[in-house]
């Protein structure tokens, strides 16, 4: 479960101050399915990055599963990012030298698990992505329906309770949108809680809860 | 925590896939090395030579030259003005001194030589048969100047091996006559060849005994006076028994000048140091050089790897374990370029050795040290400190490819 109180994020650009993220307070339930909706400049980034351990609040708290993260160091929150938390972005991220299979091996291999247990879970994740036959290519001979597929894999390898996804269809076709979109809800189905930054409406509107925000703040849906 | 194997091999993937980025790095920091132990050799080998040049004489060995100089500060002329000339006689009484072993006049002088119509200049050197063990000097055939006492002149000559191709071609020269001046001499022997030794080109003179050489020039003094002692240890006793000697035989004016070998390095002093203070000089610019080109390098090819850094981190690698992964990269393309251009500078020296015979070239250890040290410590200091900005950054940042705020 996920709980945010009071948090707020300021940034320095120049000599304005620019409020990024102001006194958000929302909980998320485990298992959940939001869309997070907003214009540009409305501090989605930001709250994902907050959210996803990569980027520390000004002040507030932030509860992980009843852990307040606010108080950890770089390192524990690391480790608990490796734990909890995947990530798929945008414009996929994959290490272009490494070949599919080595990209969704690599979150393991960062964690030190063994070589016997990362072929064991490789096996798994690929076949649940029906990605077998391409586990041997390198991004660049993948399509880019394929690669975000890849690039999920890497983010659930680890079996982490949280999925953040920041817009994971803004670079694909509307097929390949499609299919990432449907592998992503079931996901959330399996039990994984499913946070995505989108502006895909139908996708929004197929999710539990929309967080639309605006300068920052949260307008809380009705209901 | 990442297992130590899984690191070498993430860095051995990088490496062997990223081939074009690799092999730029692999030049960058071989080239320094390289040139840091060729540049060295280079100033050892011409420090060396040098050496070599003033050490031809022999520890054995006395020179004693007319005319009285200060020593202070650099070395006696060559070819001074002398108030009063050594003569045969006072090499006849130094020969007598105790503990001296043998004494070798010269006199030299240039002169045209002429055979069977081909005329030449070429130097003459008027000396005593002692001369040619005292220089090393040997024939290739015929023999050398005979042993008739200091004062018996004799129309006899060895010459050189070039000289000898210019005058007889594929003619036999020995038994010939050649004119050397108003006078003809008897070619009696021809020397193997030897090179440049001590400002004379051994290959290029004429040699004869000293009497005929004064008689030939119009001269009664000396050149020089070389005088070989018996053992080394009574090396400036018998400095000091030539000196006195000659004082008394010069009506105790003391106007003549003896030098050892060791006094004369002593003198030269100042140019090894010279060239010493050269050589580190070579080596520091070409280090530099060198560390400027690995640092661009190192810092240019991490910097292009922020995202990754990014990524690495968002996937639950410490800021730790990304500058490990980055060193261990690092360590491992700075030691197989730097050991392959050691062993590149080492064939080229080798190459470089077998094709010059005077001079040899050997980078100094301490180079060759710090030419492995400094471009393996620049490689991986230059990749850890971009790594480390860009694991300092927030993960999204580096992936997003900015440059830090």
């Amino acid at each position: 479960m996920i709980e945010l109180r009071h948090l707020n994020k300021g940034f320095q650009v120049g000599e304005q101050k620019v409020q990024a993220l102001d006194d958000i307070s929302i909980r998320i339930n485990d298992g959940e399915y939001i869309a997070v909706m907003g214009p540009s400049g409305s501090g989605k980034s930001t709250l994902m990055n907050i959210l996803g351990l990569l980027d520390r609040a000004s002040s507030g708290e932030y509860l992980l599963d009843g852990i307040n993260v606010t108080a950890l160091n770089e390192e524990q929150r690391t480790k608990l990012r490796s734990e909890k938390i995947g990530f798929v972005f945008q414009s996929y991220h994959l290490i272009s030298r490494l070949t599919a299979r080595e990209n969704i091996e690599l979150p393991m291999m960062l964690a030190g698990m063994s070589v016997k247990l990362r072929n064991k879970k490789l096996d798994e994740v690929l076949e649940k992505l029906n990605l077998q036959d391409r586990a041997h290519h390198s991004p660049n001979q993948l399509s880019g329906g394929q690669r975000q597929r890849v690039a999920i894999g890497r983010a659930i390898v680890m079996k982490p309770s949280i999925l953040l996804a920041d817009e994971p269809t803004g670079n694909l076709d509307s097929k390949s949108g499609a299919a990432v979109t449907a592998l992503l809800e079931s996901l959330n189905e399996d039990g994984i809680t499913l946070i995505v930054v989108t502006h895909d409406q139908a996708m929004g509107a197929r999710s539990h809860r929309q967080l639309h925000m605006f300068d920052g703040r949260v307008e809380q849906p009705l209901g | 925590m990442m297992r130590l194997p899984d690191i070498v091999t993430f860095s051995l993937q990088v490496l062997v896939r990223q081939r074009f980025r690799t092999i730029v790095l692999w030049v960058a920091i071989a080239i320094g090395v390289i040139a840091v132990n060729l540049l060295t050799a280079l100033g050892e080998g011409a420090k060396s030579y040098a050496l070599s040049e003033f050490n031809v004489l022999g520890r054995h060995t006395l020179i004693t030259l007319p005319g009285k100089k200060e020593t202070k500060g650099g070395m006696p002329p060559f070819t001074g003005e002398s108030p009063r000339s050594l003569t045969l006689k006072d090499a006849q009484a130094v020969a007598r001194i105790s503990g001296v072993k043998a004494v070798a006049p010269l006199v030299v002088g240039n002169i045209e030589v002429s055979y069977a119509g081909k005329l030449r200049e070429a130097m003459v050197m008027g000396t005593s048969r002692s001369f040619f063990a005292l220089r090393h000097l040997d024939v290739a055939q015929g023999q050398i100047l005979p042993d008739r006492g200091l004062f018996k002149g004799e129309a006899v000559c060895v010459v050189g091996q070039k000289l000898r191709d210019e005058l007889f071609s594929a003619k036999s020269a020995l038994g010939e006559w050649v004119r050397l001046g108003d006078s003809r001499f008897r070619v009696i022997g021809v020397l193997k060849e030897g090179g440049t030794s001590f400002g004379f080109d051994m290959d290029d003179v004429i040699i004869i005994p000293v009497v005929s050489a004064q008689t030939l020039f119009n001269v009664d003094g000396l050149f020089r006076l070389f005088i070989e002692v018996r053992f080394f240890q009574q090396l400036h006793q018998v400095k000091q028994k030539v000196v006195a000697l000659l004082k008394e035989r010069h009506e105790g004016e003391e106007d003549v000048t003896v030098i050892s070998q060791d006094a004369m390095l002593n003198s030269v002093q100042e140019i090894l140091d010279t060239l010493t203070y050269a050589v580190m000089g070579i080596a520091s610019v070409s280090m530099l050089v060198a560390g400027v080109l690995i640092m661009n390098m190192m810092i240019i090819t991490v910097s292009q790897r922020r995202q990754e850094i990014g990524l690495l981190k968002a996937m639950g690698a410490t800021s730790l374990l990304v500058r490990n992964l980055f060193l261990c990269e690092a360590g491992l393309i700075a030691a197989i370029a730097a050991i392959s251009g050691w062993l590149l500078s080492h064939i080229l020296l080798f190459l470089a050795n077998s094709y010059f015979d005077d001079i040899q070239f050997h980078s100094p250890w301490w180079a060759q040290l710090i030419s492995i040290v400094l471009a393996m410590g620049l490689a991986m200091l230059f990749a850890w400190l971009p790594a480390k900005q860009a694991a300092s950054l927030a993960p999204v940042d580096a992936l997003q490819g900015k440059q830090g705020r």
